[in-house]
Protein backbone atom coordinates (compact mmCIF):
# COMPACT_ATOMS: atom_id res chain seq x y z
CA UNK A 1 0.00 0.00 0.00
CA UNK A 2 1.14 3.33 -0.42
CA UNK A 3 0.05 6.88 1.08
CA UNK A 4 -3.06 7.90 -0.52
CA UNK A 5 -3.93 10.63 -3.05
CA UNK A 6 -6.37 12.96 -1.87
CA UNK A 7 -7.52 15.09 -4.74
CA UNK A 8 -11.13 16.09 -4.85
CA UNK A 9 -12.36 15.42 -8.31
CA UNK A 10 -14.28 17.76 -10.53
CA UNK A 11 -17.94 17.56 -10.19
CA UNK A 12 -19.43 15.99 -13.46
CA UNK A 13 -20.79 18.19 -16.34
CA UNK A 14 -24.60 18.07 -16.80
CA UNK A 15 -26.23 19.24 -20.33
CA UNK A 16 -27.35 22.81 -19.91
CA UNK A 17 -30.90 21.30 -21.50
CA UNK A 18 -33.37 23.93 -23.15
CA UNK A 19 -34.41 26.08 -19.88
CA UNK A 20 -30.92 27.51 -19.90
CA UNK A 21 -32.17 30.90 -20.85
CA UNK A 22 -34.14 30.72 -17.49
CA UNK A 23 -30.48 30.58 -15.79
CA UNK A 24 -27.90 32.91 -17.58
CA UNK A 25 -30.39 34.99 -20.12
CA UNK A 26 -33.85 34.96 -18.28
CA UNK A 27 -35.28 37.97 -20.94
CA UNK A 28 -34.43 35.31 -23.27
CA UNK A 29 -37.33 32.54 -21.85
CA UNK A 30 -39.65 35.45 -21.65
CA UNK A 31 -39.27 37.23 -18.40
CA UNK A 32 -37.63 39.92 -16.31
CA UNK A 33 -36.24 39.29 -13.44
CA UNK A 34 -33.07 40.78 -12.54
CA UNK A 35 -31.96 44.48 -12.34
CA UNK A 36 -28.45 43.60 -13.99
CA UNK A 37 -28.04 41.49 -16.86
CA UNK A 38 -25.77 40.06 -18.34
CA UNK A 39 -25.25 40.24 -22.04
CA UNK A 40 -23.65 39.74 -25.21
CA UNK A 41 -22.25 43.36 -25.69
CA UNK A 42 -19.06 43.76 -24.39
CA UNK A 43 -17.50 46.97 -25.27
CA UNK A 44 -18.83 50.08 -23.32
CA UNK A 45 -18.63 53.59 -25.02
CA UNK A 46 -15.52 54.37 -23.66
CA UNK A 47 -14.02 50.63 -24.74
CA UNK A 48 -10.62 51.65 -26.95
CA UNK A 49 -10.44 49.58 -29.80
CA UNK A 50 -11.93 48.76 -32.97
CA UNK A 51 -15.47 47.89 -32.90
CA UNK A 52 -16.59 44.70 -34.35
CA UNK A 53 -19.48 42.20 -34.46
CA UNK A 54 -19.24 38.61 -34.13
CA UNK A 55 -21.73 36.41 -35.47
CA UNK A 56 -22.64 32.89 -36.57
CA UNK A 57 -24.59 29.89 -35.96
CA UNK A 58 -24.05 27.00 -34.09
CA UNK A 59 -25.13 23.67 -36.53
CA UNK A 60 -25.62 20.39 -35.52
CA UNK A 61 -24.88 17.51 -37.51
CA UNK A 62 -28.38 17.49 -40.06
CA UNK A 63 -27.16 20.71 -41.40
CA UNK A 64 -29.89 22.47 -38.65
CA UNK A 65 -28.92 25.29 -36.79
CA UNK A 66 -29.47 25.17 -33.27
CA UNK A 67 -32.11 27.46 -32.05
CA UNK A 68 -31.29 27.04 -28.25
CA UNK A 69 -27.39 27.35 -27.60
CA UNK A 70 -25.91 29.75 -25.64
CA UNK A 71 -22.21 30.49 -25.97
CA UNK A 72 -20.08 32.54 -23.72
CA UNK A 73 -16.71 34.40 -25.02
CA UNK A 74 -13.78 35.44 -23.07
CA UNK A 75 -11.54 37.90 -25.40
CA UNK A 76 -8.18 40.62 -24.08
CA UNK A 77 -8.51 43.88 -24.76
CA UNK A 78 -7.77 45.96 -27.79
CA UNK A 79 -3.55 45.76 -26.37
CA UNK A 80 -3.72 42.08 -25.71
CA UNK A 81 -4.09 41.80 -22.07
CA UNK A 82 -7.10 39.99 -20.20
CA UNK A 83 -9.07 41.67 -17.76
CA UNK A 84 -7.72 39.09 -14.64
CA UNK A 85 -4.79 39.40 -12.09
CA UNK A 86 -3.16 36.52 -13.53
CA UNK A 87 -2.41 38.45 -16.40
CA UNK A 88 1.00 39.89 -15.70
CA UNK A 89 2.16 41.82 -18.74
CA UNK A 90 3.05 45.01 -19.18
CA UNK A 91 0.46 46.06 -21.47
CA UNK A 92 -2.21 48.64 -20.75
CA UNK A 93 -5.20 47.63 -19.13
CA UNK A 94 -8.86 49.17 -19.75
CA UNK A 95 -10.95 49.32 -17.18
CA UNK A 96 -13.86 49.39 -19.39
CA UNK A 97 -13.39 46.26 -20.60
CA UNK A 98 -14.68 42.95 -19.04
CA UNK A 99 -13.67 41.20 -22.25
CA UNK A 100 -16.71 38.70 -21.51
CA UNK A 101 -20.28 38.14 -22.95
CA UNK A 102 -22.99 35.52 -23.11
CA UNK A 103 -25.53 35.45 -25.82
CA UNK A 104 -28.14 32.98 -27.19
CA UNK A 105 -29.04 31.94 -30.07
CA UNK A 106 -32.55 33.15 -32.16
CA UNK A 107 -35.23 30.97 -31.48
CA UNK A 108 -36.30 31.36 -34.91
CA UNK A 109 -32.99 31.39 -37.11
CA UNK A 110 -30.31 30.26 -34.84
CA UNK A 111 -28.46 33.45 -35.06
CA UNK A 112 -26.43 34.59 -32.35
CA UNK A 113 -23.84 37.69 -31.73
CA UNK A 114 -21.72 39.37 -29.50
CA UNK A 115 -20.70 43.11 -30.16
CA UNK A 116 -17.23 43.73 -28.99
CA UNK A 117 -13.86 44.99 -30.06
CA UNK A 118 -11.15 43.36 -31.58
CA UNK A 119 -8.30 41.85 -29.40
CA UNK A 120 -5.06 42.35 -29.82
CA UNK A 121 -2.17 39.44 -29.51
CA UNK A 122 -1.38 38.10 -26.26
CA UNK A 123 1.79 36.28 -24.89
CA UNK A 124 1.62 32.84 -25.47
CA UNK A 125 3.25 29.79 -23.48
CA UNK A 126 6.42 30.34 -24.74
CA UNK A 127 5.93 34.28 -24.64
CA UNK A 128 5.84 34.69 -28.71
CA UNK A 129 2.56 36.16 -28.99
CA UNK A 130 -0.58 33.79 -29.93
CA UNK A 131 -2.41 35.61 -32.90
CA UNK A 132 -5.44 37.49 -31.71
CA UNK A 133 -8.54 35.62 -30.96
CA UNK A 134 -11.70 35.40 -28.99
CA UNK A 135 -12.15 32.26 -26.46
CA UNK A 136 -15.48 30.50 -27.18
CA UNK A 137 -17.78 28.35 -24.86
CA UNK A 138 -20.80 26.41 -26.30
CA UNK A 139 -23.46 24.80 -24.17
CA UNK A 140 -26.84 23.42 -24.97
CA UNK A 141 -29.44 21.12 -24.69
CA UNK A 142 -27.60 17.67 -26.03
CA UNK A 143 -24.39 19.41 -25.27
CA UNK A 144 -23.39 17.31 -22.21
CA UNK A 145 -19.94 19.26 -21.35
CA UNK A 146 -19.37 22.35 -22.62
CA UNK A 147 -17.47 22.76 -25.89
CA UNK A 148 -14.29 25.09 -25.83
CA UNK A 149 -13.68 26.19 -29.31
CA UNK A 150 -11.46 29.52 -30.63
CA UNK A 151 -12.55 31.95 -32.88
CA UNK A 152 -9.24 33.75 -35.10
CA UNK A 153 -9.55 36.58 -37.71
CA UNK A 154 -9.06 36.19 -41.20
CA UNK A 155 -7.46 39.45 -41.61
CA UNK A 156 -4.17 38.30 -39.67
CA UNK A 157 -2.78 35.92 -42.00
CA UNK A 158 0.51 36.36 -40.84
CA UNK A 159 -0.12 35.94 -37.15
CA UNK A 160 -2.34 33.18 -37.41
CA UNK A 161 0.55 30.95 -39.21
CA UNK A 162 2.81 31.69 -36.45
CA UNK A 163 -0.07 30.63 -33.99
CA UNK A 164 1.26 28.22 -31.69
CA UNK A 165 -2.00 27.05 -30.99
CA UNK A 166 -3.38 26.86 -34.87
CA UNK A 167 -0.31 25.20 -35.59
CA UNK A 168 -0.78 22.23 -32.74
CA UNK A 169 -3.48 21.10 -35.31
CA UNK A 170 -2.21 18.40 -37.49
CA UNK A 171 -4.51 19.26 -40.25
CA UNK A 172 -4.38 22.24 -42.23
CA UNK A 173 -7.59 21.88 -43.38
CA UNK A 174 -9.21 21.74 -39.81
CA UNK A 175 -7.09 24.96 -38.99
CA UNK A 176 -9.61 26.70 -41.53
CA UNK A 177 -12.81 25.73 -39.46
CA UNK A 178 -11.21 28.42 -36.23
CA UNK A 179 -11.14 31.28 -39.08
CA UNK A 180 -14.31 33.66 -39.33
CA UNK A 181 -15.16 35.25 -42.51
CA UNK A 182 -15.23 39.13 -42.69
CA UNK A 183 -18.16 41.18 -43.98
CA UNK A 184 -18.98 44.86 -44.12
CA UNK A 185 -22.80 45.40 -42.99
CA UNK A 186 -23.81 49.18 -42.46
CA UNK A 187 -19.94 50.06 -42.25
CA UNK A 188 -19.80 47.42 -39.40
CA UNK A 189 -16.58 45.20 -39.42
CA UNK A 190 -18.54 41.66 -39.27
CA UNK A 191 -16.88 37.81 -38.70
CA UNK A 192 -19.22 35.39 -39.79
CA UNK A 193 -18.49 32.24 -37.49
CA UNK A 194 -20.13 29.42 -37.76
CA UNK A 195 -19.44 26.40 -35.53
CA UNK A 196 -20.34 22.97 -37.41
CA UNK A 197 -20.82 20.03 -34.64
CA UNK A 198 -20.54 17.39 -37.02
CA UNK A 199 -19.63 16.90 -40.51
CA UNK A 200 -17.05 17.63 -43.00
CA UNK A 201 -16.55 20.95 -41.80
CA UNK A 202 -16.24 19.81 -37.84
CA UNK A 203 -15.10 22.98 -35.87
CA UNK A 204 -12.20 22.21 -33.73
CA UNK A 205 -13.03 22.25 -30.38
CA UNK A 206 -9.80 22.09 -27.32
CA UNK A 207 -9.81 19.75 -24.41
CA UNK A 208 -8.31 23.22 -22.42
CA UNK B 1 -10.14 25.86 6.58
CA UNK B 2 -7.21 26.22 3.82
CA UNK B 3 -6.12 29.45 2.58
CA UNK B 4 -7.29 30.46 -0.89
CA UNK B 5 -4.89 29.72 -3.87
CA UNK B 6 -2.22 32.14 -3.68
CA UNK B 7 -1.28 32.35 -6.77
CA UNK B 8 -2.46 31.31 -10.05
CA UNK B 9 -1.62 28.81 -12.80
CA UNK B 10 -2.44 25.91 -15.12
CA UNK B 11 -5.13 23.35 -14.24
CA UNK B 12 -5.04 20.24 -13.33
CA UNK B 13 -5.89 18.18 -16.57
CA UNK B 14 -9.68 17.37 -16.73
CA UNK B 15 -10.89 13.86 -15.85
CA UNK B 16 -12.71 12.97 -19.14
CA UNK B 17 -13.82 9.64 -18.20
CA UNK B 18 -15.45 11.16 -15.00
CA UNK B 19 -17.45 13.20 -17.44
CA UNK B 20 -20.31 12.37 -19.84
CA UNK B 21 -18.80 11.54 -23.15
CA UNK B 22 -20.41 14.37 -26.44
CA UNK B 23 -21.92 11.29 -27.64
CA UNK B 24 -24.32 8.98 -25.66
CA UNK B 25 -26.75 7.88 -27.65
CA UNK B 26 -29.49 7.25 -24.42
CA UNK B 27 -29.54 10.63 -24.25
CA UNK B 28 -30.96 11.06 -28.00
CA UNK B 29 -30.42 14.90 -28.76
CA UNK B 30 -26.81 14.50 -27.86
CA UNK B 31 -26.39 12.53 -30.87
CA UNK B 32 -26.52 14.81 -33.79
CA UNK B 33 -24.81 17.60 -31.41
CA UNK B 34 -21.86 15.79 -30.25
CA UNK B 35 -18.62 16.33 -32.43
CA UNK B 36 -16.82 13.11 -33.60
CA UNK B 37 -13.34 14.05 -34.03
CA UNK B 38 -11.12 14.42 -31.02
CA UNK B 39 -10.69 17.20 -28.76
CA UNK B 40 -7.12 19.09 -29.54
CA UNK B 41 -5.55 18.86 -26.16
CA UNK B 42 -3.72 22.22 -25.08
CA UNK B 43 -1.75 23.21 -22.40
CA UNK B 44 -3.25 26.35 -20.82
CA UNK B 45 -2.16 29.49 -21.67
CA UNK B 46 -3.13 32.88 -20.29
CA UNK B 47 -6.35 32.56 -22.18
CA UNK B 48 -7.41 29.53 -20.76
CA UNK B 49 -6.11 30.20 -16.94
CA UNK B 50 -7.53 33.83 -16.70
CA UNK B 51 -11.48 34.44 -17.02
CA UNK B 52 -14.05 37.02 -16.53
CA UNK B 53 -14.30 38.29 -12.72
CA UNK B 54 -17.50 39.34 -11.41
CA UNK B 55 -18.29 41.50 -8.37
CA UNK B 56 -20.94 41.97 -5.71
CA UNK B 57 -22.52 44.96 -6.73
CA UNK B 58 -23.69 43.63 -10.23
CA UNK B 59 -26.23 41.51 -7.90
CA UNK B 60 -29.51 42.29 -6.81
CA UNK B 61 -30.11 41.84 -2.96
CA UNK B 62 -32.85 39.19 -3.77
CA UNK B 63 -30.91 37.23 -6.32
CA UNK B 64 -30.20 34.43 -3.97
CA UNK B 65 -33.76 34.17 -2.81
CA UNK B 66 -36.04 32.65 -5.17
CA UNK B 67 -39.02 32.47 -3.19
CA UNK B 68 -39.05 36.06 -2.58
CA UNK B 69 -37.30 37.28 -6.26
CA UNK B 70 -40.22 37.11 -8.36
CA UNK B 71 -42.65 37.17 -5.87
CA UNK B 72 -45.70 38.92 -7.06
CA UNK B 73 -47.64 39.16 -3.69
CA UNK B 74 -47.85 36.03 -2.93
CA UNK B 75 -45.24 33.33 -1.95
CA UNK B 76 -44.46 30.42 -4.81
CA UNK B 77 -46.15 27.14 -3.97
CA UNK B 78 -44.22 24.10 -3.13
CA UNK B 79 -41.22 22.97 -0.32
CA UNK B 80 -39.43 25.88 1.03
CA UNK B 81 -35.33 24.76 1.34
CA UNK B 82 -32.10 26.16 1.78
CA UNK B 83 -30.01 24.99 -0.68
CA UNK B 84 -25.64 25.67 0.65
CA UNK B 85 -22.49 24.26 0.23
CA UNK B 86 -18.61 25.24 -0.80
CA UNK B 87 -16.67 25.38 -4.05
CA UNK B 88 -13.56 23.73 -3.88
CA UNK B 89 -11.16 23.33 -6.11
CA UNK B 90 -9.25 19.64 -7.00
CA UNK B 91 -6.76 20.75 -4.01
CA UNK B 92 -9.68 21.53 -1.47
CA UNK B 93 -8.76 24.98 -1.92
CA UNK B 94 -12.13 27.07 -1.73
CA UNK B 95 -12.65 28.96 -4.35
CA UNK B 96 -14.11 32.29 -3.42
CA UNK B 97 -16.16 34.72 -6.02
CA UNK B 98 -17.36 32.09 -7.89
CA UNK B 99 -20.34 33.22 -9.87
CA UNK B 100 -23.38 30.79 -9.44
CA UNK B 101 -26.23 30.63 -10.97
CA UNK B 102 -29.30 28.35 -10.66
CA UNK B 103 -32.47 27.80 -12.96
CA UNK B 104 -35.23 25.10 -12.00
CA UNK B 105 -38.95 23.84 -12.54
CA UNK B 106 -41.31 25.18 -9.74
CA UNK B 107 -42.69 22.80 -7.14
CA UNK B 108 -44.93 21.21 -9.97
CA UNK B 109 -42.08 20.40 -12.61
CA UNK B 110 -43.40 23.41 -14.74
CA UNK B 111 -40.39 25.86 -16.02
CA UNK B 112 -41.58 29.49 -16.37
CA UNK B 113 -39.80 29.61 -20.17
CA UNK B 114 -41.81 29.93 -23.75
CA UNK B 115 -40.69 26.73 -25.10
CA UNK B 116 -42.30 24.40 -22.00
CA UNK B 117 -45.18 23.28 -22.50
CA UNK B 118 -45.89 20.49 -19.87
CA UNK B 119 -49.55 20.87 -18.57
CA UNK B 120 -48.80 21.29 -15.18
CA UNK B 121 -49.43 25.40 -14.42
CA UNK B 122 -47.34 28.15 -14.05
CA UNK B 123 -46.31 29.51 -10.62
CA UNK B 124 -47.42 33.36 -10.51
CA UNK B 125 -44.88 33.82 -8.08
CA UNK B 126 -42.13 31.63 -9.00
CA UNK B 127 -39.22 32.94 -11.38
CA UNK B 128 -37.37 29.72 -11.12
CA UNK B 129 -33.41 31.41 -11.35
CA UNK B 130 -31.05 32.86 -8.82
CA UNK B 131 -27.53 33.69 -8.58
CA UNK B 132 -24.64 34.29 -5.98
CA UNK B 133 -21.17 34.68 -5.82
CA UNK B 134 -18.84 32.48 -3.45
CA UNK B 135 -17.44 33.97 -0.36
CA UNK B 136 -14.09 34.25 0.90
CA UNK B 137 -14.40 30.39 2.23
CA UNK B 138 -15.95 29.45 -1.13
CA UNK B 139 -19.26 29.06 0.74
CA UNK B 140 -22.56 30.15 -1.29
CA UNK B 141 -26.37 29.59 -0.17
CA UNK B 142 -29.73 30.88 -1.43
CA UNK B 143 -33.62 29.74 -0.85
CA UNK B 144 -36.04 28.60 -2.95
CA UNK B 145 -38.78 25.77 -3.69
CA UNK B 146 -38.35 22.01 -4.16
CA UNK B 147 -38.61 21.37 -8.01
CA UNK B 148 -40.77 18.69 -8.97
CA UNK B 149 -39.99 16.16 -11.31
CA UNK B 150 -41.26 16.34 -14.74
CA UNK B 151 -41.49 13.89 -18.04
CA UNK B 152 -39.59 14.77 -21.30
CA UNK B 153 -39.48 13.74 -24.34
CA UNK B 154 -36.81 10.55 -24.85
CA UNK B 155 -38.05 7.52 -24.59
CA UNK B 156 -41.98 8.22 -24.41
CA UNK B 157 -41.95 7.92 -20.66
CA UNK B 158 -38.62 9.01 -19.32
CA UNK B 159 -38.97 11.46 -16.56
CA UNK B 160 -36.15 14.19 -14.87
CA UNK B 161 -35.95 13.36 -11.49
CA UNK B 162 -35.57 16.70 -9.55
CA UNK B 163 -33.15 18.81 -10.30
CA UNK B 164 -31.72 22.01 -10.29
CA UNK B 165 -29.30 22.97 -12.69
CA UNK B 166 -25.91 24.84 -12.27
CA UNK B 167 -23.66 27.21 -13.69
CA UNK B 168 -20.62 27.81 -11.96
CA UNK B 169 -17.84 30.90 -13.70
CA UNK B 170 -14.54 29.94 -11.12
CA UNK B 171 -11.32 31.86 -11.33
CA UNK B 172 -10.20 30.63 -14.92
CA UNK B 173 -11.78 30.16 -18.44
CA UNK B 174 -10.55 26.22 -18.11
CA UNK B 175 -13.04 25.66 -15.08
CA UNK B 176 -16.33 27.00 -16.25
CA UNK B 177 -18.99 23.81 -15.65
CA UNK B 178 -22.59 23.45 -16.09
CA UNK B 179 -24.17 20.40 -14.20
CA UNK B 180 -27.02 19.50 -11.69
CA UNK B 181 -28.03 19.03 -8.51
CA UNK B 182 -29.91 15.96 -8.01
CA UNK B 183 -31.53 15.52 -4.45
CA UNK B 184 -31.29 12.43 -2.03
CA UNK B 185 -33.80 9.64 -2.09
CA UNK B 186 -35.38 10.26 -5.50
CA UNK B 187 -35.60 6.90 -7.01
CA UNK B 188 -36.10 8.29 -10.82
CA UNK B 189 -32.20 9.45 -10.31
CA UNK B 190 -31.21 5.94 -10.78
CA UNK B 191 -33.21 5.88 -14.29
CA UNK B 192 -32.40 9.11 -16.20
CA UNK B 193 -30.92 9.00 -19.48
CA UNK B 194 -29.43 12.45 -18.56
CA UNK B 195 -27.70 11.16 -15.24
CA UNK B 196 -26.82 7.76 -17.06
CA UNK B 197 -24.65 9.38 -19.58
CA UNK B 198 -22.23 9.87 -16.63
CA UNK B 199 -20.03 6.99 -16.76
CA UNK B 200 -18.95 7.04 -13.14
CA UNK B 201 -21.23 5.69 -10.13
CA UNK B 202 -19.04 8.18 -7.39
CA UNK B 203 -19.41 10.88 -9.92
CA UNK B 204 -23.06 10.43 -9.72
CA UNK B 205 -23.07 10.55 -6.03
CA UNK B 206 -21.36 13.78 -6.16
CA UNK B 207 -24.11 15.30 -7.78
CA UNK B 208 -26.63 14.19 -5.33
CA UNK B 209 -27.47 16.75 -2.24
CA UNK B 210 -27.73 14.96 0.90
CA UNK B 211 -30.33 16.52 3.60
CA UNK B 212 -28.74 18.87 5.53
CA UNK B 213 -30.87 19.57 8.59
CA UNK B 214 -28.66 21.09 11.12
CA UNK B 215 -28.59 24.44 8.19
CA UNK B 216 -32.31 24.19 8.15
CA UNK B 217 -34.37 27.02 9.88
CA UNK B 218 -36.74 25.64 12.12
CA UNK B 219 -40.56 25.78 11.42
CA UNK B 220 -39.58 27.21 8.23
CA UNK B 221 -37.10 25.25 5.67
CA UNK B 222 -35.59 22.52 5.14
CA UNK B 223 -31.74 22.79 3.70
CA UNK B 224 -29.52 20.42 1.27
CA UNK B 225 -25.70 20.94 1.16
CA UNK B 226 -24.39 20.51 -2.46
CA UNK B 227 -20.99 20.78 -2.83
CA UNK B 228 -19.27 21.81 -6.28
CA UNK B 229 -15.51 20.92 -7.31
CA UNK B 230 -14.07 22.90 -10.06
CA UNK B 231 -10.50 21.98 -11.15
CA UNK B 232 -7.85 22.97 -9.07
CA UNK B 233 -4.92 25.22 -10.44
CA UNK B 234 -1.51 23.93 -10.11
CA UNK B 235 0.38 26.81 -8.92
CA UNK B 236 4.00 25.77 -8.39
CA UNK B 237 7.39 26.61 -8.92
CA UNK B 238 7.43 25.19 -12.35
CA UNK B 239 4.40 26.41 -13.98
CA UNK B 240 3.92 30.33 -12.39
CA UNK B 241 5.99 31.78 -15.25
CA UNK B 242 3.98 31.51 -18.07
CA UNK B 243 1.89 34.48 -16.25
CA UNK B 244 4.89 36.57 -17.27
CA UNK B 245 6.34 38.40 -20.30
CA UNK B 246 9.24 36.28 -19.74
CA UNK B 247 9.80 33.62 -22.22
CA UNK B 248 9.93 29.56 -21.15
CA UNK B 249 12.28 27.50 -22.44
CA UNK B 250 9.76 24.94 -23.42
CA UNK B 251 7.24 25.08 -25.79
Amino acid sequence: MVNELKYLKESASQTAGPYVHIGLAPKQAGFDIFDKNFSNVLAGPKTKGERIRIEGCVIDGSGTPLRDVLLEMWQANAAGKYNHPADRQKKAADGTFRGWGRACSDFATGVWSFETIKPGAVAGRSGRPMAPHVNLWIVARGINIGLNTRMYFPDEEKANAADPVLNLIEWEVRRKTLIARHEKKDDMNVYRFDIHLQGPHETVFFDV
Amino acid sequence: MKEATPEYGEFRQRDRNAHPPAYAPAYKTSILRSPRNALISLQNSLSEITGPVFSGDELGPLDHDLILNYAKGGLPIGERIIVHGYILDEFGRPVSNALVEVWQANAGGRYRHKKDAYIAPIDPNFGGCGRVLSDRDGHYVYRTIKPGPYPWRNNVNDWRPAHIHYSISGSGWAQRLITQMYFEGDPLIAQCPIVKTIPSEAAIRQLIAPLDKNAAVALDSLAYRFDIVLRGARANWFENRLQSDEPMQRE
